[in-house]
């Protein structure tokens, strides 16, 4: 040993599992997979197009602002990389391109960069930008739908321009023929009118499970998410089976099972405890379905999830384990 | 059956690659007496001792180097017989200012001793004299804190032992000491335990082991069977870690929390180390100080990783040098485990009664990273074995709002890393937590 080596000093502890914020996000990435082959199957070369521009404005807005804002770079976490592909499965395919680029500006610059970048942004990202676009360009973000496989009760199929959530929404008659067996499956494998990336239930619910085996994400909110969207739509169901859409129908429509899984999962923007993340998905649940049956819009998984992010410093205040050794009703 | 199974699960922790493999099967060996000592007198926490040495006075092994300087201290004797050179100013372990008696050894007359008197039967002793004799010896915890044995074995009055727990989880990665001395010296850990029982007079006691021992668990169940010995028996711990952290143990073992703030004594638990049982033996039998422990020597950076019994003060360069040297490519020396041991620049640092491990790490071992941001992933919650928020706590120190950390029970946590471990942000948490508790600390008291 030469007598000049220098050794590295440094706090404990020396040794690290290895997980890294690259690993997580890289993990996230593969986990929407599935639901890009769903949505290249459903929409065609839309779904391609949205996703690349999507993605690429996404990472340069970031490279951009952390450029300007002199600040280290950042691409190569692939958090852009993520929220690029989740605004992308939040438009519709006939969604416009340079619109698409607006809302990725709004996500990653105005959402997150301005507040700090990864880990300071107290709203998801995708999220910002898809209720900015949402809200901007209704009438764009509604869909130019041309078919529709919808069956309804006499068996007439197409009728056109409607999503399941806005047919429900639209409806005045009875609407039980979409709860039907053949909608329902429609429904779960992606066969309806939605933005490129909710509309498959199974291609979603894939990508949970593999994040839930990764340890990427656990099953606190999304199971208390679904779950609480089931009980209020089973409740609803019971009382008025004529009047309101089965418990399937809401668990497989709109952006439940996207918003359920990958957006409200996002850990900066949600609890860090456990009790925190349940009183998180519950919370999505209820306004979720309060919206879906009583708001003014069809679909009320993008509100609720953006409700619920602003409370969440509120919920780490509240729920916090139960610390080792200390008795109950002391704090 | 003296074997039973922790009832108790622990929240949190964490796997870390043991590697325990590259010396534990490595019998001890001794290492040939140093030229040079350098006897630090903070081998313990609490006051340091007191030198009652000077410079040129010739000593004899065994011979008191520095007594104890108050309740919570504890003596220093000398390893060896030689000439004291000077007492200087260091640096310890730690890295915090120490003072050092170097001690140039006799080499030709190794047993020029100050005598001893072994007894025949220490059951004769009354505790006492047995805790008279720890004392003197200057035993002291050798897990890691160094606290005084004497003042742990002396519980308050009022708070009666029911159970005493010998921590042999080693739940560290790399070291074997521990394990080396329950595989190599089962009568000197059982009577150990024994003496321990009688001290406090307690009915009770149990050798938790972690699982990944089961050669240890074996040999301890059939000595303590074949010396038909009842009172002991062995408690088998789920292997991760901090499975050998106190508060934990005595959960698993027990199901008793003690609570923040307290000590073990106050759920009527008192855990003694494995290496500390033995000299706790050697002080009472053998009426031998703490003058050398068992250390591992191991990581990828050292040629023959090993088991090495080496006198206290011995310079960590020694040790490498009897192992066979470091490896090229060594990043980072560890006094200690990977989790909670501390990095040395240098390997001019020596050995104290607490140097469970001398660790020479190569870069595939170590973690070396940037920090970034935390993403609130919570995995350190997960983690955390106190139940605590990292997260959270290290955006307080962050801050510097140090009040805040300490209404969020900084003060509870007990570094062991489990949430820098697991943090994907490479978030320095422990070092946060480390600063906030040394201001805390030297705050006046409300």
């Amino acid at each position: 040993m030469s007598e000049e080596q220098f050794y590295s000093v440094s706090s404990s502890p020396h040794v690290h599992s290895g997980a890294s914020i690259h690993g997580i996000m890289r993990d996230v990435v593969i986990a929407m997979i599935p639901a890009f082959i769903a949505a290249v199957i459903f929409f065609g070369l839309d779904a391609v197009r949205l996703t690349v521009v999507c993605v690429a404005s996404c990472v340069i807005f970031e490279y951009l602002s952390r450029r300007i804002m002199k600040r280290n770079q950042t691409i190569s976490d692939l958090s852009a990389v993520i929220t690029g592909m989740l605004l992308a499965y939040n438009l519709p395919p006939s969604f416009p391109t340079w619109m698409a680029i607006v809302g990725s500006f709004v996500a990653i610059v105005i959402a997150k960069q301005l507040f700090g970048g990864l880990g300071y942004n107290p709203f998801n990202p995708a999220l910002a930008g898809r209720l900015f676009l949402f809200l901007s360009f209704a009438f764009a973000m509604s869909g130019n739908w041309t078919d529709w496989n919808y069956i309804n009760a006499d068996n007439i199929a197409a009728i056109t321009g409607a999503t399941p959530l806005g047919m429900l929404q639209e409806s005045t008659g009875s609407i039980s023929f979409l709860s039907s067996n053949s909608n329902i499956l429609n429904l779960f494998l992606g066969r309806v009118n939605g933005c490129i990336g909710e509309v498959s239930s199974l291609a979603l619910i894939l990508g949970g499970i593999y994040l839930l085996w990764r340890k990427v994400i656990t099953w606190h909110i999304p199971v208390a998410y679904i779950g609480t969207v089931a009980v209020f739509a089973t409740i609803l169901y019971v009382i008025d089976p004529t009047g309101n859409a089965s418990p399937l129908f809401h668990l497989f429509s709109g952006g439940l099972m996207l918003g359920a899984i990958f957006m409200a999962t996002d850990m900066v923007t949600s609890p860090t405890d456990k009790s925190g993340m349940l009183v998180f998905g519950i919370g999505c649940g209820l306004l979720t379905m309060i919206i879906r049956k009583w708001g003014s819009y069809p679909e009320g998984v993008s509100f609720s999830i953006f409700i619920m992010n602003a409370a969440t410093p509120l919920l780490n205040r509240v729920c916090k384990p139960k610390m080792f050794g200390l008795k109950k009703g002391k704090a | 059956m003296n074997i039973l199974k922790a009832k108790f699960k622990i929240h949190g922790g964490v796997h870390p690659k043991y590697r325990k493999e590259l010396a534990r099967n490595e019998e001890t060996k001794r290492l040939p007496l140093p030229k040079i000592l350098r006897i630090s007198t903070t081998q313990h926490l609490g006051a340091p001792s007191k030198p009652v040495v000077k410079k040129g006075d010739y000593v004899k092994k065994y011979q008191l180097l520095a007594e104890a300087a108050g309740f919570i201290s504890a003596p220093v004797h000398s390893p060896a017989a030689g000439t004291i050179k000077d007492i200087v100013a260091g640096t310890g372990a730690t890295g915090t200012p120490i003072s050092e008696i170097i001690l140039e050894t006799n080499t030709t007359s190794d047993e020029d001793l100050v005598g001893v008197f072994p007894t025949n039967d220490w059951n004769t002793l009354s505790p006492e004299t047995i805790l008279n004799r720890v004392r003197e010896a200057g035993v002291v915890g050798a897990g890691g804190a160094g606290f005084p044995t004497y003042v742990k074995l002396s519980p308050p009055p009022g708070k009666e032992i029911q159970t005493l727990i010998i921590n042999g989880a080693e739940c560290e990665p790399y070291l074997t000491a521990d394990y080396r001395l329950m595989m190599e010296h089962p009568k000197c850990l059982v009577e150990g335990i024994q003496i321990i029982c009688k001290v406090l007079n307690v009915q009770d006691a149990h050798i938790a082991i972690e699982d990944n021992k089961p050669e240890a668990i074996e040999l301890l169940s059939k000595y303590i069977k074949d010396n038909g010995i009842e009172n002991i028996k062995i408690a088998t711990l789920p292997t991760f870690y901090p499975q050998g952290a106190e508060k934990q143990q005595i959960f698993a073992v027990t199901g008793k929390q003690v609570p923040s703030g307290g000590l073990p004594s106050e759920v009527g638990v008192l855990v003694e180390n494995t290496g500390t049982t033995v000299a706790i033996y050697n002080a009472v039998v053998k009426d031998l100080p703490f003058i050398e422990r068992t250390t591992t020597v191991s990581g990828y950076g050292i040629e023959n990783p090993s088991n090495v019994i080496a006198p206290l003060g011995t310079p960590y360069q020694d040790l490498i040098d009897f192992c066979g040297g470091a490896k090229d490519g060594v990043k980072k020396i560890i006094s200690g485990g990977p989790m909670m041991g501390f990095a040395q620049a240098t390997t001019e640092t020596t050995t104290t009664k607490t140097t469970s491990g001398l660790l020479l790490l190569t870069a595939k071992e170590i973690s070396q990273y940037e920090s970034a941001p935390c993403i609130s992933c919570g995995r350190c919650i997960a983690a955390c074995p106190m139940n605590l928020m990292p997260a959270e706590l290290s955006q307080f120190c962050e801050a510097e709002d140090f009040e805040s950390a300490a209404a969020n029970r900084v003060m509870d946590c007990m570094e062991c890393g489990c949430c820098a471990f697991s943090c994907p942000a490479h978030r320095p948490l422990v070092q946060h937590f480390r600063t906030a508790k040394a201001f805390l600390r030297a705050q006046p008291k409300k």
